[in-house]
């Protein structure tokens, strides 16, 4: 913004795109979107991975330039270069990523993000001015506590507390409530709706979740592919709608239904205890039982211990007291222990956790059983030709899209890295299957694949163990339901008869 | 007891004078460390500046007569060594650690060969303040024979423990050091941050320096630094990047590398290296028993390349 321009009208302000087009290189990352957020509308921008939402907004806040294309912010046409440019006019964005400073605390972090912090921070006339503001506002934060002390929601609070504290009028929210337990994300959006209604704030919120769409937003714009899919007010149209319009006619893998009954305790857990890597504890005794083909599902905002756990499960962490079993014979996550019980790992992110990113998709494909007959002759001379045959086989069976099975698996897009640990955990004989996160960050194809991939598991007979931060998949998936909080099991459920204020309640420790 | 003798006292007090005199460069080096480290970069070319710097302050001291122009030097050398290896370390793809080292060996390879003509002159050397004139005992006014960088040195690590709090730039500093993502998304330069800790870093480390060569051991010659410099580093570390910590961290290895000379002059000369080794075996006693596989140290800034 040209200094001296007249400064951005007071009140809520819409902001439209018109004919965005973004190309990076020879991929057309949006196609002549076009985006028209009311002034004092809670609008939803909805879209699978890669459709071009984050891309859409990034060219608005001026971390991208769109290759073709004007913004109107307030209806007068503006040029925006960079974040700076986007924030004098009023416009802020939460991320999805925190961009906290975790060692930091609430105040520091709120007085770090002006623009013009003084040289010398009087910290005393500070923390009265910032009192005096969160007295003004609809959620409060300890201003005093360091960031890496407080809870998600507190966190996701904290963000956008902070753009209000720098006036901004206009916010882009990331999928905001991922990190959030039901409960509070209709807090947060609740209490944002109601700054909307009074006309103070405007929102564009990125989101794959239908319920949110549905109880907050005013109006939605669909993408697909980089183009426009579909626009209109949320009152006008059903998730169903919503949901064909962002797939297009890409058909999904059909889940099969679920059929047989448990049996006998598969994986059982007495008092494990684990800390994490701070020293504190993060798995607090806990016990569970998974029987044969039956699928149990931990619930939990991330944070609450699960990954540790799971952790302790695929060996990457030492449990420090406690037990585990596997069909009665106790288990230290040895590889041979593994391979003897048919145990089959899905950590979140599988690139890190499950992969080596450098070596290529058939040798990763190839771990489990590598230095073994038909891979290997006498358990050291590895024969090549096998591990491409098998690995042609499998990315062919579970529709992995790679170029070569010589590719380095980190070329491959997330969806397609965790198709490939599918094929590998899979693939097998499964009696016990840790899955942890499996569909998160992920488009609804792989999505649908995965989600039948782990029933069908269960109807073989596998125990399954389920981790995830997403409710609504482990009220799809799960026979039973367990409720993670500060490192306990604090509830357990059949997920047929699981209410879900009382899961929701849970889970925030209440 | 003849006047002059104190017995076995003279080991405490030859640690308390050690602690006050062989300190001040740990002290020195272990806040500019501190600095760099918390902006999320690692030095290990320290050892490098500190014996840089007490070459070119002893060169400027005897060209020009002022030992306070020589530690002016010294911090300008360590500051310019320090731009020198955050300029590499901004470049993609460079690991500060491998830097550090390669700066380490250049360092005092180029003072080594730039001081050679120094051996043998003599340099004006930095003043010192009796603290000891209330006592006729000849050992309490030797180790209470205090130099004014020291002092500095004392003052500075409240400073910087309020500066990291309390200014706009302790503020910048952390947030470069524990999350780069956030000080980018803020629209400040990381690299531009990290530049400027570590040309502090060098010029507090120059200045550590300086003090080798103008007052403690006082000349210039190859076998000056011991390893204060890597030793400070690793102080950084077990002063878990607080700087009031660092100063305590330093006078506890000050008194240790007395030690060794303490105890000879009282006669107890069996093992005599092996009490020189002591800050050494403390360095190492400090990481066995503050280090765990288990976990992560805690206050380490998350950008270091050591944490991450």
């Amino acid at each position: 913004m040209i200094v001296g321009e007249t400064p951005p009208p007071s009140g809520a302000f819409g902001v439209d795109a018109i004919a965005m087009t973004m190309r990076f290189g020879n991929f057309l990352a949006l196609d002549k979107v076009a985006l028209k957020v009311r002034p004092g509308s809670f609008h939803a921008l909805l879209g699978e991975n890669g459709a071009g939402k984050s891309t859409l907004v990034k060219c608005i806040m001026g971390y991208y330039h769109a290759t073709e294309g004007d913004i109107l912010v307030g209806g007068r046409e503006q040029a925006i270069g960079n974040p700076k440019d986007a924030h004098a006019l009023g416009l802020g964005m939460v991320y999805q990523h925190f961009t906290l400073v975790p060692a930091m605390t609430v105040a520091e972090n709120l007085v770090l993000a002006r623009d013009d912090v003084p040289a010398v921070v009087n910290w005393p006339k500070e923390m009265k001015e910032l009192e005096a503001f969160l007295a003004r506002m609809p959620f409060k934060v300890p201003l005093g506590a360091k960031v890496s002390d407080i809870s998600a929601g507190e966190r996701q609070k904290c963000e956008i507390l902070k753009q209000l504290y720098l006036k901004r009028r206009f916010l882009i929210l990331d999928e905001p409530t991922s990190v959030l337990t039901p409960a509070e994300a209709d807090e947060v959006l609740g209490m944002l709706r109601d700054m909307v209604v009074r006309g103070e704030l405007t929102i564009l919120m990125i989101t794959h979740k239908f319920r949110e769409v549905m109880a907050f937003a005013d109006d939605v714009t669909i993408l697909r592919r980089g183009k426009l899919a579909g626009a209109g007010k949320v009152s006008e149209l059903t998730p169903d709608a919503m949901a064909r319009t962002m797939i297009g006619a890409e058909e999904l893998t059909v889940q099969p239904p679920r059929t047989g009954e448990a049996g006998k305790a598969r994986l059982e857990l007495a008092k494990v205890r684990a800390r994490d890597d701070a020293g504190a504890i993060a798995v607090h005794d806990v016990s569970l039982t998974v029987r044969a083909g039956e699928i149990v599902g931990i619930a939990g905002v991330s944070g609450n211990g699960q990954r540790q756990l799971v952790e302790v499960l695929a060996g990457q962490r030492e449990a420090e007291s406690g037990e585990i079993r596997v069909a009665g014979d106790p288990y230290h996550a040895s590889r041979e222990e593994m391979r003897r019980h048919n145990m089959s790992l899905l950590p979140e992110e599988p690139l890190k956790n499950a992969c080596v990113g450098g070596m290529s998709v058939a040798d990763n494909i190839a771990f489990r059983e590598f230095d073994r007959a038909p891979f290997a002759s006498l358990g050291w001379w590895l024969n090549r030709g096998a591990f491409r045959v098998d690995a042609r086989k499998k990315i062919a069976q579970y529709k992995i899209k790679t170029r070569t099975p010589d590719t380095p698996i980190s070329a491959l897009s997330g969806g397609n890295v965790q198709r490939a640990v599918l094929a590998r955990e899979l693939g097998g004989d499964v009696e016990v299957l840790i899955a942890a996160n499996p569909c998160f960050g992920l488009d609804f194809a792989a999505v649908a694949q995965i989600h039948a991939e782990i029933m069908a598991a269960r109807n073989r007979g596998a125990a399954v163990l389920l981790v995830s931060e997403d409710l609504d998949e482990l009220l799809e998936l799960s026979d039973r339901l367990v409720v993670m909080f500060h490192g306990e099991f604090v509830y357990e459920a059949r997920t047929s008869e699981a209410d879900l204020t009382v899961v929701g309640r849970h889970m925030a420790g209440h | 007891m003849a006047d002059g003798s104190i017995g076995l006292w003279t080991v405490p007090l030859a640690v308390l004078g050690g602690a006050i005199r062989v300190s001040t460069p740990f002290l020195f080096v272990s806040l500019g460390e501190c600095i760099t480290e918390r902006s999320g970069r690692i030095n290990l070319g320290l050892e490098g500046t500190l014996v840089m710097g007490a070459m070119s302050a002893y060169g400027i001291s005897y060209l020009t007569g002022s030992p306070w122009l020589g530690v002016l030097a010294a911090g300008i050398t360590g500051a310019l060594l320090g731009a020198l290896h955050a300029g590499i370390c901004s470049l993609p793809r460079v690991n500060d650690v491998a830097v550090g080292i390669a700066l380490m060996l250049f360092g005092t390879g180029l003072a080594f060969y730039l001081g050679k003509p120094l051996i043998e002159p003599t340099a004006p050397r930095l003043p010192a303040i009796d603290f000891g004139w209330w006592s006729d005992i000849p050992q309490v006014r030797a180790a209470l024979r205090v130099n004014v960088l020291f002092l500095i040195g004392v003052a500075l690590a409240p400073i910087l423990y309020w500066a990291f709090r309390t200014t706009r730039w302790g503020l910048l500093i952390r947030t470069a050091g524990e999350s780069s993502d956030a000080a980018r998304a803020m629209g400040h330069s990381v690299l531009l941050i990290r530049l400027r800790a570590t040309m502090v870093g060098g010029f507090l480390a120059g200045i550590g320096g300086s003090f080798l060569s103008l007052f403690y051991p006082g000349s210039w010659n190859e076998g000056l630094s011991s390893g204060q410099g890597i030793t400070a580093v690793a102080l950084v570390i077990f002063a878990r990047w607080d700087p009031l910590l660092c100063l305590w961290a330093s006078l506890a290895f000050g008194g240790a590398a007395a030690l060794g000379p303490a105890l000879q002059s009282v006669g107890v000369t069996s093992g005599y290296h092996l009490f020189n080794a002591a800050p050494y075996i403390l360095t190492l006693a400090i990481m066995i028993i503050t280090c765990s596989p288990k976990r992560t140290l805690t206050g380490a800034p998350a950008e270091l390349s050591i944490t991450r």
